[in-house]
């Protein structure tokens, strides 16, 4: 196969699979657990291709930029593949043992659709194909959070749905001008011709409010807990682990590799960005402290864990190879919180089910009776409170050496107060856990071995980035748009 | 004025009442029109937006994103109408109930 047809594959298997889950469930889970194979195959073929022979591009059908469509992927793309093949997979194994054929009727189809928009985001390089995935990936997200059909699923859905929309609008709004301004929509071309002008900048503004919108950073992010934690919980799974992960990485591609924000001019714009990223850290996790269920207590984790991707705009600004850090630091807690997320959520759904309620006090001495998923809850939650060995260290050590090596220690006091916030929520769950109450001797509900199985999974990648971070951050490459 | 500022400014105007309707009205069947202006208008900007083209001939790239945009409208109104519907059978009303953080 040629190499740069990596990323048409990446995009068409999960479509393909998605066509013949319009068969019904028994189909659907079949085709969902092809792609579970061999979607991970096809990610670690792309970081080798990428690795090997540096960006790839493929035009698809021959018909390139500027009039057909043509798909890049870098670095960057080729980590965010592989984070998506990894959790879908996990994920997958975990549905097919979580639904059953009249619950999971429609799970498979929107699923392995979402799966395909995600997947199509990481490869786009240009503007309206983004636009087009987005929408795509907006609407498969709202419809999964549907398929729980209780009252809040279908009031958060429907919350959801309006935000969404709002943030594509707003991007579509911002293309519009971008393509007045210079004709074109390719994200490559725009990296080499944009400029700071107050067209381009109206233009900016208008996307990063909708991509905000979409990633539910602080001040924006009311649409969020009651989404993912109504979900099922694959589905939050997937939404916390991924979904908002892809309008944050729409914004690394508009502010690094469009607007070169790095190269200085954008100071004041990215502290905005800054506080608002410290904001959601730090107010996302007092909630999270505040929260009387697991899967709400675990959305707002969500919250706060966000904002520490929006704390590198700040910190890739400075001078020097502290930006460098930063930006690894930024990337790494993506793919690192993808994991530990979507495996904690796994385990809370494989927790909740055990004892068939999702109050705090209801999983008192889970930790005996569903050990698996309890440590998979545990190596997630070290991830997140940052401690190692684990991909949460790597991000969160280098996100603070960034902050302290470049002197903004601010930062630097936003990102421990928020380790600390993390380690108080994830232990106010680890607590119930322990404890013995009457309670705990009811009896548990049988929870499939698979469930319990693809949460581990998840936190054991979770902790194994912990270990190979270099090469996934050699492959990362350097800051784009750097000077 | 020329008429592709015209169609520009009269775009812009058609998003900001779409967004303030989709901000400001509470039953969900104007929030989803709301949504609906605000596309229109994103679409006139854009067929205001025409590359550079020899001669004065109409670009084809902005009329094909319009019409990728319609039908990724269409499809989403769609969503939103069956999600309404099923708010209403939910709760028997067509607004959100106006819940804050827990």
């Amino acid at each position: 196969m040629e190499s740069s047809a990596w990323a048409a594959w990446s995009v068409a298997l999960p479509l393909a699979a998605a066509a013949v889950a319009i068969g019904g469930w028994r189909a659907g889970r079949v085709a969902a657990y092809l792609t579970a194979i061999i979607a991970p195959v096809l990610a670690f073929g792309t970081l080798r291709a990428v690795q090997e022979a540096g960006p790839l591009r493929h035009p698809l059908g021959g018909w390139g930029a500027p009039l057909g469509i043509e798909l890049h992927v870098d670095g960057l793309s080729a980590l965010m593949l592989a984070a998506t093949a990894v959790v879908g997979a996990a994920t997958t194994l975990y549905a097919g043992a979580y639904f059953n054929r009249t619950t999971g009727r429609w799970f498979w189809l929107v699923w392995l659709l979402l799966w395909t928009s995600l997947n199509g985001v990481f490869v786009s390089d240009d503007v309206f194909n983004l636009y087009v995935m987005l929408e795509l990936l907006g609407l498969s997200a709202v419809a999964l959070v549907a398929l729980a059909a209780t009252r809040d699923a279908t009031v958060a859905a429907m919350r959801y749905f309006l935000v969404s929309m709002a943030g594509s609008l707003l991007f579509l709004l911002g293309i519009a001008l971008l393509y007045a301004r210079y004709g074109t929509l390719s994200l490559t071309l725009l990296g080499l011709v944009a400029e700071p002008d107050a067209a381009s900048l109206l233009a900016l503004s208008v996307m990063t409010l909708g991509m905000m919108a979409k990633t539910a950073i602080f001040p924006l992010h009311a649409w969020l807990p009651p989404a993912h934690a109504s979900a099922p919980t694959p589905a939050s799974a997937v939404l916390s682990g991924l979904v908002v992960k892809a309008s944050f990485y729409v914004l690394l591609r508009l502010w690094l590799q469009v607007f070169g924000v790095s190269g200085g001019g954008f100071e004041a714009a990215l502290l905005v960005l800054g506080a608002l990223g410290a904001g959601a850290v730090l107010w996302g996790s007092v909630l999270a402290l505040r929260q009387r269920t697991i899967k709400l207590l675990i959305a707002y984790s969500t919250v706060a864990q966000l904002g520490y991707l929006f704390i590198l705009f700040p910190l890739i600004a400075v001078a020097g190879p502290w930006a460098e850090t930063a930006w690894q630091g930024g990337v790494y807690q993506v793919v690192s919180h993808a994991c530990a997320k979507a495996s904690m959520f796994l385990a809370a759904g494989s927790m909740v089910k055990a004892v068939g309620a999702d109050r705090l006090p209801a999983l008192a001495g889970i930790g005996h009776r569903l050990p698996i998923s309890f440590t998979a809850f545990g190596i997630g939650g070290l991830s997140l409170v940052g401690m190692p060995p684990s991909g949460g260290f790597i991000a969160k050590w280098l996100l603070l050496s960034a902050a302290l090596g470049s002197g903004n220690w601010i930062w630097a006091l936003v990102l421990v107060l928020g380790s600390l916030l993390a380690a108080g929520y994830v232990f106010l769950v680890l607590r119930h856990a322990f404890e013995w109450s009457p309670e705990a001797t009811r009896p548990t509900h049988p929870v499939p071995r698979r469930m319990e199985a693809a949460a581990l999974l998840l936190a054991l990648v979770a902790l194994g980035l912990g270990f190979v971070a270099a090469p996934p951050l050699d492959l990362l490459g350097p800051l784009p748009g750097a000077p | 004025m020329s008429a592709a500022l015209l169609y520009a400014l009269t775009g812009a105007l058609l998003f900001s009442t779409g967004l303030f309707g989709l901000l400001a009205r509470r039953h969900l069947l104007r929030k989803i029109i709301a949504i609906n202006v605000m596309a229109s208008g994103a679409f006139l900007v854009l067929i205001a937006a025409p590359g550079p083209m020899p001669d004065g001939a109409a670009d084809p790239v902005p009329q094909a994103m319009v019409l990728t945009g319609i039908v990724v409208a269409v499809s989403a109104t769609a969503l939103g109408l069956g999600l309404a519907l099923r708010l209403r059978e939910k709760t028997g009303r067509s607004t959100l109930p106006e819940d804050h953080p827990r």
